[in-house]
């Protein structure tokens, strides 16, 4: 068999590609792209929650709070790990996201104003990218579909500190409950947005579908999102912004409203409230850490003739 | 999430595979539990043995994934090569009588 018939007789067998095999360029491509995506949002988003972290209201939430952003960069980890099996280099990667060539998921360049959006953040955005990434795990890139399976264990607790949040606030005072409810009201649609555009304009989707990267379509994924939030939002007595919401008995899923799309490609193309202030914070952090990575490769050089322990 | 971007990708976003490559490469084994032999969990980036082991620690073993980890350098390990996969495994292909169920014993004799 070529190596092209191998790789169609793969994915014919729903099976994994792995990252000596032969590829075409252009999967290759794609999927280096689409994870240094990944792996660019889970790093950036660990911004609009950090910057609660000093903030949280009690040292109970901001434990959780910190391992919960720990955790994003251990994601933000595994997934530059997986895309370095396709022959790049993290560094490079890392490059192209300050140099502004790379983009990351838009979500992270809303801001956090209260206390209520860090509980907002958890049900909601991990509460997509948890719907999204259970799909990944079935893509067929075997480093990315394992990252997938590694990432989707931790995501649960992201998602659960979310809502408690919200239960804690929702059952406090009228002020509380307000302050959910306006966390929801910004956070709705941008969560709704993180699926990317409708089947019909979304550009990319036939051919990675076809290559078994893409196992839903992004229509399907935001309805399967809806159907699992709305009653959620119901137990906590809070209203979804959306006055087109409503439960339909033929196809039992609920309707939505129009999104604006307008908002989504402004947010992509840079004009969302913090898509300067996100970069320009990730590229201080670089450069700021860099005397840490000049120190331990000097003490690298130094002690490298130094027998290593063994197993 | 939309994670496979939106439009043509953008002039100069592709890495070349030529840009700066940082820390070495080093593949991580967690031993989950006594008794179990370690596996692969993953890779990690650090300068140097000791880091690298401190590096896997924080990375892969957050929620006691593990009793014990190995870093082993990416660039020592040797791979078999996948496109010569079917010749290289081929010894094994026709040699059914390395398996226990080849052998017919009769039933009298028992559990065998
Ligand atoms: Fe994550
Ligand atoms: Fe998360």
């Amino acid at each position: 068999m070529t190596g092209p018939e191998r790789f169609q007789s793969i994915l014919d067998e729903d099976g994994k590609i792995e990252p000596k095999d032969w590829m075409p360029d252009g999967y290759r491509k794609t999927l280096i792209r689409q994870i240094a995506q990944h792996a660019h949002s889970e790093v950036i988003g660990m911004q609009p929650e950090g910057n609660w972290i000093a903030r949280a209201p009690s040292l109970h939430r901001k434990a959780i709070l910190m391992a919960k952003v720990q955790d994003e960069a251990g994601h933000g980890l595994y997934l530059y790990s997986a895309a370095e099996t396709l022959g790049v280099s993290r560094d490079e990667l890392v490059d192209l996201l300050h140099r502004g060539k790379h983009k990351y998921s838009s979500i992270f360049n809303y801001p956090t104003l209260s206390w209520a959006d860090i509980g907002a953040i958890g049900w909601l955005v991990d509460g997509a990218a948890i719907t999204n990434q259970v799909m990944l795990t079935r893509c067929s890139y075997g480093p990315y579909s394992r990252a997938m399976v590694r990432i989707c264990k931790e995501e649960s607790f992201h998602q659960r500190q979310g809502y408690e949040i919200l239960l804690t606030l929702v059952n406090g005072t009228a002020e509380q409950k307000a302050m959910a409810q306006d966390a929801l009201d910004r956070w709705w649609w941008p969560a709704l947005m993180m699926f990317g555009p409708h089947d019909a304009d979304s550009t990319h989707s036939e051919q990675s579908t076809a290559w078994n990267i893409k196992r839903m379509s992004n229509d399907a994924l935001r309805q399967q999102f809806v159907d699992m939030t709305v009653p959620q939002a119901q137990y906590l007595g809070l209203e979804i912004p959306d006055p087109d919401l409503s439960w339909n008995a033929d196809t039992s899923h609920w309707d939505s409203g129009p999104i604006d799309w307008d908002e989504f490609w402004r947010v992509v193309k840079g004009d969302g409230p913090m898509n300067r202030e996100r970069l320009e914070h990730k590229r201080k952090a670089w450069d700021d850490g860099a005397w840490v990575r000049e120190a331990a490769e000097a003490y690298a050089a130094k002690h490298a003739d130094q027998p290593r322990r063994v197993a | 999430m939309v994670y496979e971007g939106h439009g043509a990708p953008e002039e100069g976003s592709e890495p070349t595979g030529t840009g700066r490559t940082g820390w070495p490469l080093w593949e991580v084994f967690i031993r989950q539990r006594r008794g179990l032999s370690h596996t692969h969990a993953g890779s990690i980036h650090a300068p140097d043995a000791e880091t690298a082991l401190q590096n896997a620690r924080d990375v892969y073993t957050r929620r006691s994934e593990g009793v014990s980890l190995w870093v082993v350098p990416s660039v020592a390990i040797v791979a078999s090569d996948p496109d010569a996969a079917e010749e290289f495994f081929d010894p094994a292909a026709d040699k059914a009588y390395r398996h226990p169920t080849f052998y017919t014993i009769p039933e009298e004799v028992g559990h065998m």
